[in-house]
């Protein structure tokens, strides 16, 4: 088995082409100079990035308000998703590796269990639920609470019903990983439990801490399903995507793609500089 | 006696989180939906207890049909997505060294950090008419006129498919890994052939790695929107847009509810068949992915 046969390495490298083609494409016709992006090839511009509109007929997407408001609506959802995440994420952590009680197996399974759940299923519910809660509370407060309605606030709770789940569990595997002789030698030393948690716990958790606030960033940008059914009018990048790729194709769309791309690589290899100072 | 109390107060503040978490956002709205699936409208803006939203499932074929479809074309993507991820996971766990084995697996993450929207446009491109293939085709003269491969099962079983690979991947990859490699020797020194050592050898042994792989996969592809939406178009047909209907475009809550019950029954079902088909507990499976 150690010694691969051709035909095995071909669709090794099938494989890999079949899996960058279609990115490839997207990043190549977001510099077409043509309204639509498909083929012929009509020659290279940077119109659908930074164009104000008059050779291709649409803003490019630095300069669209369209498109920038909706990249701004992503970092007003991602931004609070991944700061809950690794705050909460980290208390959590310690109810699963530090706290003994009764019933612990089952508050484990019930903080497994958002993974399990399709992510339209997580929106409509919470969409239904929270329907609810608001007109119960604005009968009985007589008051308008429109922050609870669709919005980015409940794409926010929608979100991070899931994302905790994940965030839990990586800050949780690092938690393990912790020799708590350490701690008990700062105890030994007089340190308080708040200087102990600040001075040997915290800093030993921080690649766990910044690797969680990073996945959750990324998961919060690119979530779709959940996300759907509980925007309101603002609309979040994925969401404004798939209105303009229903609507009609625009090389918009692909410099949209292309930016995003970047930034998904650049945060990736945060997260991977940051998982090898880890080890 | 205040110390017992000081260690009560601090579990409790450190479950507070998960509680508020699990209860408001999981536990309550799963609650919600299920008591919203059975109430039927009765009179204007009067609803009564009753099972009207699943007869309706059942009676009309337009939702029964698309959520047989659903479950079977879900099926139909993992059992694919499991045979070609299979040669890609065992190169990387049993073939590969050091750097070119990081470099595969680093490969084969990336694009499944991208928008799944990123990805499913790429294949728009590609497929539909006006695309890459058909203009290749005719540029070589395999077709004389535009060809459209796109709003098609088979376009938006390749969707899926791609959407699945990193998912079977990497839990198959990690399964083969701990393979021991005097066991397939053994296993050829006993006269077996390539193919009898993969049946008796190394798929049993990469079977917690393959139970893993086909629940993810099978979860996200029966859980899927986009990417039956766009690449399917009318024909698309997949229940997660029926009930995003329901819910948004008929404002039919109620209806909304039973089919959001009936989804996560079915992908329940179908998690918990597996694991008992094979024996695998969900523990050890989540483990491994």
């Amino acid at each position: 088995m150690n010694r691969p046969s051709l035909s095995w390495k071909l669709y090794i490298v099938a494989f890999y082409l079949f899996l960058f083609t279609p990115l490839l494409v997207v990043a190549i016709f977001a510099f077409n100079a043509s309204p639509f992006p498909s083929p012929p090839w009509r020659g290279f511009t940077l119109e659908w990035f930074t164009g104000s509109g008059a050779v291709v007929g649409k803003p490019g997407v630095l300069v669209d308000p369209i498109w920038l408001e909706s990249i701004g609506n992503s970092f007003k959802v991602a931004i609070p998703v991944a700061l809950l995440a690794v705050l909460l994420g980290t208390v959590n952590a310690w109810v699963l590796e530090r706290a003994e009680f009764r019933g612990k197996t089952f508050v484990v399974m019930m903080m497994l269990w958002p993974l399990v759940i399709p992510g339209v299923v997580l929106g409509i519910s919470i969409l239904a639920f929270f329907s609810r809660v608001t007109n119960g509370l604005e009968d009985w407060l007589q008051t308008d609470l429109d922050s609870l309605r669709p919005g980015l606030p409940l794409v926010v709770l929608g979100q991070l019903s899931f994302i905790l789940t994940i965030a839990t569990l990586i800050i949780a595997a690092r938690l393990r990983k912790f020799d708590r002789s350490l701690e008990e030698a700062a105890f030994d030393l007089g340190a308080t439990r708040a200087r102990v948690l600040r001075t040997v716990t915290l800093p030993f958790l921080k690649p766990a801490l910044i690797g969680a606030g990073l996945v959750a960033l990324l998961m919060s940008f690119e979530n779709f399903n959940t996300t759907l059914m509980l925007v309101g009018s603002e609309a979040p990048l994925p969401i404004a995507m798939y209105g303009q790729m229903r609507e009609g194709a625009s090389p918009a769309i692909n410099a949209v793609s292309l930016l995003l791309m970047l930034g998904v690589g650049g945060i990736a290899s945060v997260f991977a500089l940051n998982s090898k100072a880890e080890r | 006696m205040i110390a017992k109390q000081a260690s009560r107060l601090t579990l409790f503040l450190l479950l507070a989180p998960a509680i508020l978490w699990l209860g408001l956002l999981i536990v309550l709205p799963h609650v919600e939906i299920l008591v919203l699936s059975f109430s039927e409208r009765v009179a204007p803006r009067v609803y009564a207890f009753g099972f009207g939203n699943y007869l309706e499932f059942f009676t009309e074929p337009l939702y029964w049909r698309t959520f047989a479809r659903t479950a079977f074309m879900s099926i139909l993507v993992t059992a694919l997505t499991l045979v070609l991820a299979f040669p890609i996971a065992l190169y990387i766990a049993r073939v590969a060294q050091g750097r070119l084995k990081a470099m595969l697996l680093l490969l084969c993450l990336l694009p499944f950090w991208v928008s799944e929207l990123v990805r499913t446009l790429g294949w728009m491109i590609l497929l539909r008419e006006t695309g890459m293939i058909s203009y290749a085709l005719r540029s070589i003269g395999l077709a004389g006129q535009p060809v459209e491969l796109l709003y098609n099962d088979g376009a938006v079983i390749l969707g899926l498919i791609y959407g699945g690979l990193l998912f079977m991947i990497v839990p198959l990859a990690n399964a083969l890994e701990s393979l021991e490699p005097a066991v397939v020797e053994a296993g050829y020194d006993l006269g077996g052939s390539r193919w009898t050592v993969l049946r008796r050898i190394v798929i049993p042994h990469a079977m917690p790695g393959i139970v893993a792989g086909c629940i993810i996969v099978f979860m996200l592809t029966v859980g899927n929107f986009a990417t039956p939406v766009l690449l399917g178009g009318k024909n698309g047909l997949w229940f997660t847009e029926q009930i995003y209907a329901q819910f948004i475009t008929r404002f039919n809550w109620p209806q909304g509810a039973a089919f959001g019950m009936l989804l996560l029954l079915l992908s329940s079902a179908i998690v918990w068949l597996g694991l008992r088909l094979t024996g695998q507990s969900l523990g050890t499976t989540l483990k491994q992915a």
